[in-house]
């Protein structure tokens, strides 16, 4: 253990520990777009500059490991309005859609931009996406994703590559044009996207969006919410119930601890929990590509087959024994 | 084959024996060849025809039978590029220089047969009252040393032999088996020599650190991603002396533990890439490379790795990214490469220039070195030369030299009688550095001191036809173009100081537009991932430093001082106007009239600003406000 001294607090540390860990550890937040705790640190956003031993040159706390007797300062005039600078960078490119956004409330950058004093402002220059939000990509029934909203910190795409069969997402373009790619710029539905919903549950903007939960118009903050787990396979991945009045809507929550997240089991937790089932939709490869099929839950669950064997072995023929 | 110290030494003296003309050190006076003629085979030089040339010469000589009379050597880079393609008659060095094909018969007839130098075709200023000075004795030499490209222009950098004639591989084989490992990089650490791609980071600390990290296996990597605008020093070095980056790479291969080295080098220097596979060819063919060189336990193998041409490619991070197939962007540090570098293998990574000076240093011993240059910037820097001046081309100097050494003596001063106005270092990441400044000794911590940057050797004259906004605004172009998108302060911030700057060049520019650049230039320099975006600001404030005047007559007047900005820019036709209708003829929108021997007149409106009256009229009657 060693010691290092955060904005005049004495805290004790693990060695190897990034300054953000270890500030968060002591209940001391630093804002950060682009840290995940089951992600390496990409520090791609900057937001979690820090002041390091007083010199002017700040560091990114979440790729800085602490060191003995490192003074870390978090909050000092210079880094809020290196921060307020960053903010402002990423508004500029942002629609103005917080009052529609399915995001709002759960929003990094709405967060961040309230703390810090940063609002929208109209501007002549140049923007990625459209001024105004829509989603550019509906072709998924499962997850809707609106590139004007992304902010490029790469958590989607780090997630998706930490389970190597998939690593469908990956930065495509650079500088102002960089975006966020399926395969070779495809659509969900036609790239590879198993739907298993990693890269929504850590998008920290409205960028990925639960589809389903979209379309009940369920915000977080007028929901019950209870986190149950997939009983589907022993990884047992976390989903987030949202229930208001009769509607019970679910969730992926963001896969730690090597849980990898699947559509099978997705579909299974709204089969036992969803107020009403909506279709479940399957990837199919088609003379058109990858298409979205409309599919029955018991194929959708792969309960066919048993479904048979148990009606056979409870039926007159079956007398106990399976086919 | 193996190589042994004897061997080596009987290539040497074998290849010697037709060397005889070739800028070496001792006269060896039982030489074959009566001439030899070196013909420069460099990217520039090679554009300008210089191959054929050489053809054409070699076809003289096999015509008359003179094969054993004269040479004909394809060489490395002189440095004079503007006076390219460049020939040089040995002996005597006479220089000969923008060389037509067809003036190789007369030099051949007049000079090679009848002992008779063409002086229409020699470099004026070699020319004297006595004769004909050596090539290595014009002003542009005057105060240049050569480490680095010691010996470009002398050696074909296609023949390994000719290498070893000139001392090649002696410092590889007083490494492997006169010296352990740590006398090695001893010896680099007291020449104090200082990293020259950029970063100035002292190159003997690199290697041992690399040496001291824990790992079975590490990487050697030379860092050819060569890519500030105007600079060309690492091609030429590639183009005109493989070898000693192969033989350097090959000494810190066992210096630091390291079998394997990678050269990154980009896709858009073929004629570089071609020549370091063919030196890499050679030298595992002679075991100088490959498996227990010269009979010790130290093998050591060199690859290519090509670059696609992204600038960020050059951060170390993003190159060993590239090198493992990755996306090219910076990684956060630590780790440093020297722990986890390339596949996450403790790594050792100089650049060209960098290399190119060990084997100099590991013969001639650390106090050689440090006799040459400042105390804390040791040896010599290449420059390319380029922009506003007469000499351009490539340079090499000790360090301490003043910039108005460079500008006004190597560099022949600013053509037509313009003033000078700025000298730009450090490429993209540099700074435009003013007249105040000329006296300036460039090296690695006065540079940084007057607001620029040593960088790896671009240096871009400029005179007072530049427009210092436009200056910023074609560096901020290259940067924002060139950013990798990874974080967001270089992501957003480049394009939005672009934006502001075109705004100013256009003449939309307003009072917030400067406190909003020098805002941006702060957010980006302190917040943004790697050297790239946090230098990317500094065109900016360098030229707003010593231009801020400059800048604000574009965002209060509406005009451009240097008339380069076309939107602040209009032409007019003063009353010194001869009426010859040179100008009318040659406006491409016909938009200036006028009687013969009349007063001309430009309408404004029709204008396109292309300056192409402004350039023809003979009397310069014609302005720009």
């Amino acid at each position: 253990m060693i010691t290092l001294t955060i904005n005049g607090q004495k805290v004790t540390a693990e060695e190897g520990m990034s300054i953000l860990d270890a500030a968060l550890a002591h209940g001391i937040e630093i804002p950060a777009l682009c840290h995940d705790p089951n992600l390496k640190p990409e520090s791609s956003c900057r937001l979690c500059l820090v002041e390091v031993d007083g010199r002017r040159w700040p560091r990114v706390a979440c790729g800085t490991p602490v060191r003995d007797g490192m003074v870390v300062e978090t909050n000092t005039p210079e880094i809020r309005a290196t921060r307020r600078e960053i903010l402002q960078l990423l508004l500029d490119n942002h629609p103005n859609d917080c009052l529609t956004c399915q995001k709002a409330g759960e929003c990094l950058l709405q967060k961040y931009a309230y703390e810090y004093g940063v609002t929208f402002r109209t501007h002549n220059g140049a923007r990625r996406g459209s001024e105004k939000a829509r989603f550019t990509d509906t072709s998924s029934p499962y997850i809707l994703r609106d590139e004007s909203k992304c902010i490029l910190c790469g958590k989607c795409i780090s997630t998706c590559a930490a389970l190597n069969e998939r690593s469908v997402l990956s930065f495509a373009g650079r500088g102002f044009e960089t975006k966020v790619a399926a395969d070779r710029d495809e659509t969900l539905e036609a790239s590879t996207c198993v739907s298993c919903s990693r890269c929504v549950a850590v998008c920290p903007v409205g960028a990925l969006i639960d589809r389903r939960v979209r379309e009940k118009k369920i915000r977080p903050w007028d929901a019950d919410r209870q986190t149950i787990q997939c009983k589907a396979c022993e990884y047992g991945c976390e989903y987030e119930v949202l229930e208001k009045g009769n509607e019970r809507v679910i969730r992926p929550l963001a896969p730690s601890g090597g849980r990898p997240l699947c559509l099978k089991g997705r579909l299974y937790v709204e089969a036992e929990v969803s107020s009403d089932l909506r279709i479940p939709y399957k990837k199919k490869e088609t003379d058109k590509g990858r298409k979205f099929v409309r599919t029955s839950w018991v194929e959708a669950l792969e309960l066919d087959q048993i479904l048979d064997r148990i009606a056979y072995t409870e039926s007159e023929s079956g007398k106990g024994r399976a086919k | 084959m193996s190589m042994t110290i004897d061997k080596l030494k009987e290539i040497r003296e074998e290849t010697l024996k037709h060397m005889n003309l070739r800028g070496l050190p001792s006269d060896r006076p039982n030489a074959p060849y009566k001439w030899s003629v070196a013909i420069c085979m460099e990217t520039s030089c090679m554009s300008s025809k210089s191959p054929e040339i050489k053809r054409r010469l070699l076809d003289l000589i096999k015509r008359d039978g003179k094969e054993g009379e004269i040479e004909v050597v394809g060489t490395g880079c002189f440095g004079l590029c503007e006076a390219g393609p460049i020939v040089i008659v040995r002996p005597g060095d006479t220089f000969y220089y923008h060389l037509d094909p067809n003036d190789i018969d007369l030099i051949y007839e007049q000079h090679l047969l009848g002992g008779e130098p063409v002086r229409d075709l020699i470099y004026p200023e070699s020319i004297t009252e006595d004769g004909y000075l050596s090539y290595f004795d014009i002003p542009f030499m005057a105060h240049q040393e050569r480490i680095a490209l010691r010996s470009s222009g002398h050696i074909d950098p296609e023949d390994i032999r000719e290498y070893i004639a000139f001392g090649g591989y002696e410092a590889l084989y007083k490494a492997l088996v006169e010296m352990t490992p740590d006398e090695v990089i001893d010896v680099v650490t007291a020449s104090g020599l200082r990293g020259r791609g950029g970063g100035g980071f002292l190159a003997g600390r690199k290697w041992r650190a690399t040496q001291a990290s824990p790992g079975d296996e590490k990487f050697i990597i030379c860092n050819a991603d060569e890519g500030d605008p105007g600079a060309f020093m690492d091609r030429s070095i590639l183009e005109g002396d493989p070898h000693s980056v192969i033989e350097a790479m090959a000494i810190a291969g066992y210096a630091i533990g390291s079998d394997q080295g990678y050269v990154y080098v980009r896709a858009e220097y073929p004629i570089a890439v071609e020549r370091l596979e063919k030196a890499i060819g050679q030298a595992n063919d002679l075991g100088l490379l490959g498996e227990n060189i010269f009979g010790t336990d130290f093998s050591f193998d060199l690859e290519i790795r090509l670059g696609a041409g992204a600038f960020v490619c050059g951060e170390t991070t993003a190159l060993t990214a590239s090198i493992e197939g990755r996306r090219g962007t910076p990684r956060s540090r630590p780790p440093y490469s020297a722990d986890k570098g390339l596949w996450g293998k403790p790594t050792m990574i100089n650049n060209v220039e960098t290399f190119a000076n060990i084997p100099y240093i590991l013969l001639n011993g650390a106090e050689a070195f440090k006799k040459i240059g400042t105390a804390n910037s040791p040896g010599t820097k290449v420059f390319a030369l380029s922009g506003k001046i007469k000499n351009v081309g490539l340079v090499e100097i000790p360090m301490g030299t003043t910039l108005r050494q460079v500008v006004e003596e190597i560099g022949g001063g600013i053509p037509n009688g313009k003033a000078f106005k700025a000298v730009q270092t450090g490429g993209p990441s540099g700074g435009c550095i003013g007249p105040e400044h000329l006296d300036t000794p460039i090296d690695f911590d006065s540079l940084t001191e007057v607001g620029s940057m040593m960088g790896s050797g671009g240096m871009i004259i400029m005179d007072e036809d530049n427009c210092a906004v436009d200056v910023a605004r074609f560096y901020m172009d290259f940067i924002a173009d060139e950013s990798c998108g990874k974080c967001t302060p270089c992501r957003e911030g480049t394009k939005r100081m672009l934006e502001i700057l075109i705004d100013i060049t256009e003449g939309r520019g307003d009072e917030t537009s400067i406190p909003r650049l020098e805002r941006l230039a702060k957010t980006t320099e302190l917040a943004s991932l790697c050297a790239l975006g946090q230098t990317s600001a500094n065109p900016i404030l360098s030229t707003l430093k010593t231009f801020r005047d400059e800048y604000e007559a574009h965002i209060k007047e509406k005009r451009c001082p240097a008339g380069v900005c076309k939107a602040l820019t209009s032409y007019f036709i003063t009353d010194a106007c001869i009426g010859c209708g040179l100008c009318a003829r040659n406006c491409p929108v016909s938009c200036i009239s006028g009687e013969r021997k009349k007063l001309h007149v430009i309408d404004t409106d029709q204008c396109i600003k292309c300056g192409l009256c402004y350039d023809k009229c003979p009397v310069n009657a014609i302005v720009k406000k």
